[in-house]
């Protein structure tokens, strides 16, 4: 069947079998990695990308019900001027070590910013708590969400 | 914190500079297994027993095989036919590729289907008929050693029994006469439980076997890809200057990624019988059910005391389920890993240990899960057993440690079953945990909350890790002894190249070992590129896991640097025109000794060393150094928590979890702590929730994430973080390694701090996962 995503801003008009998951398809047929798998359950989170500007766990969405829909991936977070303050918070606070779980942890602390630029502790930690990551203990990766979070902030408050 | 002695753009040990690996990783241009899209490649799936033990009377592929898109359907009979239907494990026993005789466990590989497209490959296996004859299934190791207990290892010369193997180690007659001294006896008796490692990456594969060429370029998710490429050649029968590993980015690894597995010969005979590339990534419920289980050990532990609070002696029982092939990875001559570290950190003179294996209807694995060789379980062990002394003694248990730690003066010390530790100040460690901790007022607050009803628990544990094998004269894997090397090319413009034997997890070696050389040569880590994961393009070593890349790889990297430093000198002083053993190293330049103004920088040494040398010296700046390291190292760490408990519920909180660890030299602190948050959470996981269990049919429980639980952010505790640097005297830069402290560490940490809060009440043990029915059941059978 015919769908027509727009990922990261470009049109992806393709082929697909019915059954073909969004993950696979941003995957094998678009051909962007970054969007990883971890599980076959809907646990891990690692699939995570944004739908019409929600976090998506694509592994369990069909390319089919995306049809239409504005997807942004980890390749589509960097913008025109340089890297999402999420992507340089990650890295100033060391909210990765093997980076598996990286894009969904940041889309969705992406998603949580979007919304709140003074998120507490619980508030980031409930936003995560649909990803799992392995090596941080997620103190990390909590800590990097806030600095993002205060960067925005600051940045709009200065604006 | 240790202040660096190089300034921040040179970036040397001490400096938290930022990893080198985040840029590729935050824009998602990671390379893992699954992202590799070689052309032609076709898609692997497995068959999986679906019974743990069955004799297989046949197997039917033919619709399977004439399904659109289906290349290919491999089968045991067929891997036979290439010698491959077996494999040998690291334990010296066997393993089963693909079934042909019977299925041993839930999960085993049974048959391949090799497909066009994955969505076919697996539609695929729903195709073929396995005709299964059901035998009785053995789930625990006490019924597999039962009388009569059905044969797991039928096909096996010589095996009579379900016994893997037996293992006895230290003094028996010294540990007898310890007891026999002792005012009393403490046991312990409890169930280390299987558990699984679970990177949230899973394993993979893409074999790439050239059959014009003969070249095999095999992409493999590898802890250890040089020892891989060997054991391929030694396995397969391939000759291994044809063979190249590359284990590209890996998404985690905690000793799931150290084996071999069927998948991965599987996929690589297929490649090689079929001509094109051959990908096979597991499920998350392949990865849980089938590779790399860690721990499954019933332990019985027994401290010979004083009434004074002294320990004379200790004495452990133990058995092992090993599931249904004895394939730990671990050193040749150690049947049960380190474990014999269970001497802990106390001085004490007799210890005796005794243990067995036995093969039962479960996957095998016997990884050290973020672990040294089962140094977990045995850091667990002594830890539960001197808190449960510390009780039947009646004095506190800190000051039951304080009384028998290992003092400072009496490094290098040797234990009762042979480690010669390297360092350690274990009081000065605890007495800071506790003290962060406020441990004085917690013990008087929860005296205090016992009179309401509430309960509070404190936990400690102070462990000390064997850590970084090893001396080739002891330890070897496959017979391949465990050193590891660095190879080091510094190029004309003063920018460095750096290659290692061993392979980052996600540890951040490109950072660290970049570290490494700067703090040695001068050179910015910035400078520097670090290359690993790939057989090629490496020097030899055998790779990352039990917190061996600094201890071994580091250690190769500083010694190399240190070579490349000395020629280095050695053209500063040509020129300076003056003496090398006159010519002094700064942080970043070679000078004439008393004349800091005369000075050249490593980079002016490097132009010079492929533009102008002093005479009869070879041209280029390049070395290799393979380090055999003299002696292990031993990182230590005392852990103190704070648990609420519901009385009601069995529910339990971690309030405070203060974690002091001491690795010697941290080399990138920022990393060292990521480290430790990471350990303290799989310890964390361990204790409350992450376990492998099996129903009485074999089947597993904890296939996925659903079942197989581990912590989100949402449960996992905060952690407060406290160091001491005692430096390892015999590592070139003094570093211990930190990957897996945390881990080894914390669970008794977690799991005292539980039976403390019931302590009073007679409460000795309750087995891991502590969940709350369990303690419940605790408290109720206490109380009844």
């Amino acid at each position: 069947m015919e769908v027509n995503i727009t990922i990261n801003g470009s049109e992806h008009a393709s082929d697909v079998e019915p059954r073909t998951l969004l993950v696979d398809h941003i995957r094998r047929t678009v051909g962007l990695t970054g969007t990883h798998v971890g599980c076959d359950t809907t646990s891990c989170g690692a699939c995570t990308v944004l739908m019409d500007g929600k976090p998506v766990k694509a592994c369990t969405v069909l390319a089919a019900q995306a049809d239409g829909s504005e997807v942004t991936t980890v390749e589509g977070l960097k913008g025109a001027d340089g890297l999402h303050p999420i992507q340089s918070a990650f890295t100033d606070d060391h909210g990765l070590q093997c980076g598996f779980c990286t894009p969904g942890m940041m889309l969705v602390g992406a998603s949580l910013i979007a919304e709140n630029t003074d998120p507490s502790d619980d508030e980031v930690r409930w936003a995560i708590s649909g990803n799992l990551c392995r090596c941080t203990g997620y103190i990390n990766i909590v800590k990097a969400i806030q600095t993002a979070a205060a960067r925005v902030a600051e940045s709009s408050n200065g604006s | 914190m240790v202040a660096p002695t190089t300034p921040a753009e040179i970036g040397g040990i001490g400096h938290s500079v930022q990893r080198k690996e985040d840029a590729r990783l935050i824009e998602g241009q990671g390379n893992f297994l699954d992202d590799i899209d070689l052309p032609n490649t076709l898609h692997m799936a497995i068959l999986r027993s679906p019974l743990a033990h069955a004799r297989i009377n046949g197997i039917d592929s033919e619709a399977a095989t004439a399904l659109d898109g289906v290349v290919a359907v491999v089968t045991g009979d067929l891997m036979d036919q290439h010698g491959l239907a077996w494999m040998p494990t690291l334990s010296g026993d066997t393993q089963a590729v693909l079934a042909t005789d019977k299925v041993r466990y839930q999960g085993q590989e049974v048959a391949a289907v090799i497909a066009t497209d994955p969505y076919i490959a697996t539609d695929a296996l729903e195709l073929i008929e396995v005709d299964y004859e059901d035998l009785p299934p053995i789930t625990t190791p006490q019924q597999s050693l039962e009388e009569g207990a059905a044969l797991i290892r039928d096909e096996k010369e010589g095996q009579t029994d379900n016994l893997a193997y037996t293992w006895e180690t230290g003094d028996k007659g010294a540990t007898e006469e310890a007891f026999a001294q002792a005012d009393r006896v403490v046991t312990l008796e409890t169930h280390y439980p299987r558990s699984h490692p679970a990177p949230l990456e899973t394993c993979g594969i893409v074999a790439d076997v050239n059959s014009v060429t003969g070249q095999a370029t095999i992409y493999m998710t590898s802890q250890a890809p040089h020892a891989h490429r060997t054991l391929f050649a030694m396995v397969a029968g391939l000759p291994e200057q044809n063979i190249r590993i590359v284990s590209p980015d890996i998404g985690g690894g905690f000793g799931n990624k150290v084996p071999i597995y069927p998948g991965y010969v599987v996929a690589t005979a297929a490649s090689l019988l079929i001509g094109q590339p051959v990908k096979w990534v597991e499920s998350r419920t392949e990865n849980l059910i089938s590779t790399g289980f860690a721990r499954d050990y019933y332990m019985k532990g027994e401290l010979a005391v004083t009434d004074q609070g002294r320990i004379l002696g200790l004495r452990v029982n133990m058995l092992s389920d090993q599931g249904a092939f004895y394939s730990d990875a671990q050193p040749t001559q150690f049947r049960a890993g380190l474990f014999h570290v269970v001497t802990g950190s106390y001085d004490f003179p007799a210890a005796h240990i005794d243990c067995k294996g036995a093969f039962t209807n479960k996957a095998p694995g016997g990884v050290a899960y973020r672990c040294s060789f089962r140094i977990t379980e045995a850091s667990y062990l002594i830890e539960r057993l001197v808190q449960n002394a510390a009780y039947e003694v009646g004095i506190d248990p800190a000051e039951m440690r304080l009384r028998n730690f290992i003092q400072p003066e009496q490094f290098p010390y040797e234990t009762a079953t042979g480690f010669v530790y390297d360092s350690g100040d274990y009081p000065t460690a605890l007495r800071q945990a506790l003290d962060a901790a406020g441990y004085e007022e917690l013990r008087a607050e929860q005296a205090a909350a016992r009179e309401e009803g509430r309960l509070v628990g404190i936990g400690i544990a102070h462990f000390t890790e064997a850590v970084g094998a090893g001396p080739a004269h002891t330890y070897d894997i496959a017979g391949l002894k465990m050193i590891d090397s660095a190879e080091l090319r510094v190029h004309p413009t003063g920018k460095a190249i750096l290659k290692l034997g061993v392979k980052t997890q996600g540890q951040g070696h490109e950072t660290t070992f970049a570290q490494i050389v700067a703090e040695e040569t001068g050179i910015p880590a910035t400078d520097i590129k670090v290359i690993h994961g790939d057989t090629d393009d490496t020097p030899y070593g055998l790779g990352t896991y039990a917190s061996r890349s600094t201890p071994v790889g580091g250690a190769a990297t500083a010694m190399v640097a240190r070579k490349i430093a000395d020629k280095a000198r050695h053209i500063a002083a040509h020129l300076l025109e003056a003496a090398p053993e006159d010519i002094e190293r700064t942080a970043d330049k070679f000078h004439v000794a008393g004349s800091p103004d005369q000075a050249v920088s490593i980079q002016d040494a490097a132009f010079a060393a492929y533009t102008n040398l002093p005479e009869g010296m070879e041209y280029g700046l390049e070395d290799v150094t393979y380090y055999n390291p003299p002696n292990l190292t031993f990182p230590y760490g005392s852990y103190v928590v704070v648990v609420d408990v519901d009385p009601d519920t069995g529910v339990w909180k971690v309030r405070r979890m203060v974690a002091l660890d001491d690795c010697g030299v941290r080399i990138n602190p920022m990393i060292v702590e990521g480290q430790i948050h990471g350990g303290l959470t799989e310890g964390f996981a361990m204790s409350s929730m992450q376990w492998i269990t099996f129903d009485d049919d074999g089947n597993c429980i904890g296939s996925n994430f659903m079942d197989y639980l581990i912590p989100t952010a949402w449960e996992t505790p905060r952690f407060e973080l406290l160091e001491t640097v005692t430096p390892s005297p015999h590592h070139p830069i003094g570093a211990k390694g930190i990957g897996e402290s945390a881990t080894v560490g914390s669970p008794a940490a977690f799991v005292n701090a539980v039976v403390d809060a019931l302590a009073h009440l007679g409460v000795r043990n309750i087995d891991m996962p502590v969940l709350p029915d369990r303690v419940w059941e605790a408290i109720d059978t206490a109380t009844a």
